[in-house]
């Protein structure tokens, strides 16, 4: 944290600002961002990142009118993404593991898993292809982040020869935010949300992962950002998803 | 040529015992109305293909017993969660599933309408997705050293079933901006479509309007059901009926609770003969 920068406190926000501010920071520099179905805190971030971007950066928001250049159905976003046309990306996942591995289908043995979740969606491919995928999960316990996946919709890593230009970068929890470390395929703790503490973190994960030198307390949205969240985002995000945008700066 | 309108029953009838049935994604379209007709007839052994995922229309299908296979992306009722007779049929092994990725399903879809008999596809390569596919093979790139990649066999549907906003008197269908219901039909042997209205206009006439719509040439049949997604939202026409989806997810929960939906749906009290 930047003692001499504006801040809030922490009791001035909430977590959904909280989160929607890291995804921000996460999006910096990217020409174009799109934004999954069932998104509403990823899709906030994307926005708030594209307003402070001074109109460098694209979002395609799927459920949107208009944010949204596809006219292809959704053919179109995944051709996208084939084409180096976007940046980052969102996806989530029913149970996480340290390499980055996701399983979107459920947990216990396929077909006949305990639990059947919706299913893989798009992950098996833009995994591989978008450069920058941030894996958001708010629950952070030790049932979602395991040791290893029951199922792999889409894997952390490759095998060398396999073509890949995209994969995870961070992982954005309730808790706190990691980022991936492709040379040791691994996750590396960097930060800590406010009225958390490491030993919770270290408690509630299943998988091994590095703590970074510079580990801290995840830095706290600033006024600005709160005021755009308070009013144009919050417009911006009632287009797709009314309920959640209600919510905001409650 | 003009055409004459079939009913949402006749379309129901042209779907039968066996076939493979490719359906849209709930924001594309769905035909809810046909779907009832199915369900009311007894289908069997349908092999579904949700394009590329689906949610509410699928989950009534598995739960009515008339599926035997389906290959999708995801079944979800959205802030509902996983579609539950969906998830029940594939715990007791009553359905097979065919868990994909979307642009897997368009591809092998896009496969069908070329004629061609495989595509390939980036990723996939060390999923469990591509692991429990006997369908799809990784092979090495012909023009590239050590480059392995994925095949996809073509989906060709023997029908594919939407809702679109409207039909012209010639039979040609305007689709707006979902156009991937112009893949499904193109991939499919038989296209058969319910729309809110018919209109006067040759939707073929003008440049504007020619660019989202089907041609007729791909259109088997065609019948009028205004609010035929319904309790599905259809474009701006009319939005999701949340209450009814949340009823519906409740119910679906049982075996029990999902006739109770049934008999109310297809409008037969309990314990009458259907």
């Amino acid at each position: 944290m930047n003692a001499s920068a504006p801040v809030a406190t922490p009791t001035q926000f909430s977590t959904a600002e909280l989160l929607i501010s890291v995804v921000a920071r996460l999006l910096q520099g990217c020409r174009h961002v799109a934004v999954g179905e069932s998104s509403p805190i990823p899709g906030a971030g994307a926005f708030l990142a594209s307003h402070r971007s001074n109109g460098t950066m694209r979002v395609s928001a799927l459920g949107s009118r208009t944010h949204n250049i596809m006219v292809n159905g959704s053919v179109e976003l995944f051709d996208l993404a084939a084409q180096g046309r976007i940046d980052a990306f969102f996806l989530g996942g029913g149970q996480i593991d340290g390499q980055g591995n996701i399983n979107l289908v459920g947990p216990g043995h396929y077909p006949a898993t305990d639990v059947r979740w919706p299913g893989s969606f798009g992950s098996s491919y833009l995994y591989f292809l978008v450069p920058r995928v941030i894996l958001f999960r708010e629950e952070h316990t030790r049932r979602v982040m395991v040791p290893k996946v029951d199922f792999v919709s889409a894997p952390g890593v490759s095998a060398p020869n396999v073509h890949r230009v995209g994969g995870p970068y961070a992982l954005l929890t309730g808790l706190g935010l990691f980022m991936f470390d492709k040379a040791r395929q691994r996750f590396r703790l960097e930060s800590v949300h406010p009225g958390h503490t490491l030993e919770e973190i270290q408690d509630q994960t299943g998988f091994e992962f590095d703590v970074a030198p510079t580990f801290g307390q995840t830095a706290v949205p600033d006024v600005q950002s709160l005021a755009l969240i308070r009013s144009e985002i919050r417009r911006e995000i009632a287009e797709i998803y009314p309920k959640f945008a209600a919510g905001l700066g409650n | 040529m003009a055409i004459t309108l079939a009913s949402v029953d006749a379309l129901a009838a042209s779907i039968t015992d066996g076939d493979k049935l490719a359906i849209p994604k709930t924001a594309a379209g769905v035909s809810m109305a046909v779907t009832r007709e199915l369900v009311r007839r007894g289908v069997r052994d349908i092999h579904l293909v949700g394009v590329p995922t689906s949610g509410l229309q699928a989950d009534v299908l598995i739960g009515a017993g008339c599926v035997a296979v389906i290959e999708t992306s995801a079944v979800t009722l959205g802030e509902f969660g996983t579609g539950p007779r969906f998830a029940a049929a594939v715990r007791v092994g009553t359905v097979q599933v065919l868990d994909a990725t979307c642009p897997a399903i368009y591809a092998a879809l896009q496969a069908g309408a070329k004629g061609i008999p495989f595509i390939p596809l980036r990723g996939l390569i060390g999923t469990d997705v591509l692991a429990n596919r006997d369908d799809w093979k990784v092979i090495g790139n012909p023009f590239a050293q050590d480059d392995p990649i994925v095949l996809l066999a073509a989906i060709r549907p023997d029908v594919a079933l939407f809702h679109a906003a409207k039909a012209d008197r010639h039979g040609n269908v305007y689709i707006g901006r979902e156009r991937e219901l112009m893949m499904m039909a193109q991939a499919a042997r038989r296209t058969v479509v319910t729309v809110e209205e018919i209109v006067d206009e040759d939707l073929m006439a003008d440049d504007s309007s020619a660019a989202a719509t089907i041609a007729s040439l791909y259109v088997d049949q065609i019948a009028v059901a205004p609010r035929g997604a319904w309790p599905l939202a259809f474009l701006d026409r009319y939005a999701l009926d949340a209450t009814a989806l949340g009823e519906y997810a409740k119910l679906a929960r049982t075996d029990d609770g999902f006739q109770t939906f049934l008999d109310a749906w297809l409008g037969v009290e309990h314990g009458q003969a259907a």
